[in-house]
């Protein structure tokens, strides 16, 4: 397989289109082709988290880590989002970019009571994807605070072996803190400045600039090991 | 969605006890063509569950030589695995319902995408 450079990857994933309205209460900010593009490089050819790996793409949205995912070489990628519109878009820019992704409609976040298993609450048997990437809501919402760590909790229970996510740098040690306790370490792979367009009406400037960190959870591995 | 993602799906609605394999009504289906990798096919191996993959092959009434089990020299095995690939990643449902075997409860699948939410979401 052709290794895709990464100008290439930000020019080829330019052309997914992103939300026509997003939605407030999702907190549906899209992922720019650039972002994008450095995420997915840096797992592939940092870590070898892609080519021939299955992926899930948690909040999935308009599918563009999921079509990045694929075109880098997953084995198989899975898209999973609750909202019908987000995932309409998502399934066209599949099809328009011939990128096959597979999409499940799912609430991620619905906090019921498990009997047994951890993931009681995910559409999902138990057998592990590999790699979990993810631009979850940031849960900085009245009414989605906590969400974030919630998509976190979910792709740590899907993930054999890494999880890759975005989160606001001002929330790094509360994460750090749950991710030791919950056996996980996080490393911190880049700072970002993440540009927010000013796609909500309560934004007054044209674009938001926030500080946002690109993090790699893997499991502690025992000394004893 | 392709076979290999409904082979690791499973119902999570309430009274489900497993909710697998989720039956499959298929009203349209199509094949296409994925570059074979026979190596992530194989290490698919120990994560793919065989009998639900034949059940749900013979729902949607599918054609394939697969055989009734994993061949013990499955992973090298080239025509076992192309086959396998062919069944698990080429062929997807557009259309139909999934079931969960313990409620009944159905999600529908649209433009190939199944929507899992529960009815009370």
């Amino acid at each position: 397989l052709l290794k895709m450079r990464l100008r290439d990857l930000e020019s080829f994933l330019s052309q997914v289109d992103a939300f026509e309205e997003p939605k407030i209460e999702l907190e549906q900010y899209p992922t720019s082709a650039h972002i994008a593009a450095h995420m997915l490089y840096t797992m592939e050819n940092d870590y070898g988290d892609i080519e021939g790996k299955v992926v899930a793409d948690l909040g999935c949205g308009c599918g563009m880590l999921s079509i990045g995912a694929t075109i880098m070489g997953s084995g198989l990628t899975i898209g999973f989002d609750i909202d019908e519109d987000a995932l309409d878009i998502a399934e066209n820019n599949c099809a328009e970019l011939e990128v096959p992704v597979d999409f499940i409609r799912c609430n991620l976040v619905q906090q019921t009571v498990s009997q047994d298993g951890t993931l009681a609450d995910l559409p999902w048997k138990g057998a592990k994807v590999d790699t979990v990437i993810m631009n979850p809501p940031f849960g900085t919402k009245k009414n989605t605070t906590g969400i974030d760590m919630l998509f976190v909790q979910r792709a740590l229970q899907l993930a054999e072996t890494a999880v890759y996510s975005l989160h606001k740098t001002s929330t790094r040690n509360f994460i750090m803190k749950k991710a030791k306790e919950w056996g996980y370490e996080m490393k911190v792979l880049a700072e970002l400045r993440y540009d927010l367009p000013a796609t909500y009406k309560f934004h007054k400037k044209k674009s938001v600039d926030i500080e946002v960190d690109f993090i790699r959870f893997s499991k502690i591995k025992s000394t004893s090991e | 969605m392709k076979l290999l993602t409904h082979n690791m799906m499973a119902s999570h609605c309430k009274g489900a006890k497993g909710g697998y394999p989720l039956k499959v009504k298929c009203t349209e289906m199509t094949e296409e063509e994925v570059d074979f990798n026979g190596e992530f096919i194989a290490r698919m191996l120990p994560r793919i569950q065989f009998d639900a993959l034949r059940q749900t092959v013979g729902e949607i009434g599918l054609k394939t030589s697969l055989p009734g089990a994993v061949p013990d020299d499955a992973a090298t095995n080239e025509t076992f695995l192309k086959e396998l690939h062919h069944v698990l990643l080429e062929v997807q449902i557009v259309e139909g319902e999934l079931e969960c075997p313990d409620t009944g409860t159905k999600f529908p699948i649209k433009n190939g995408i199944p929507n899992m939410l529960l009815p009370e979401e």
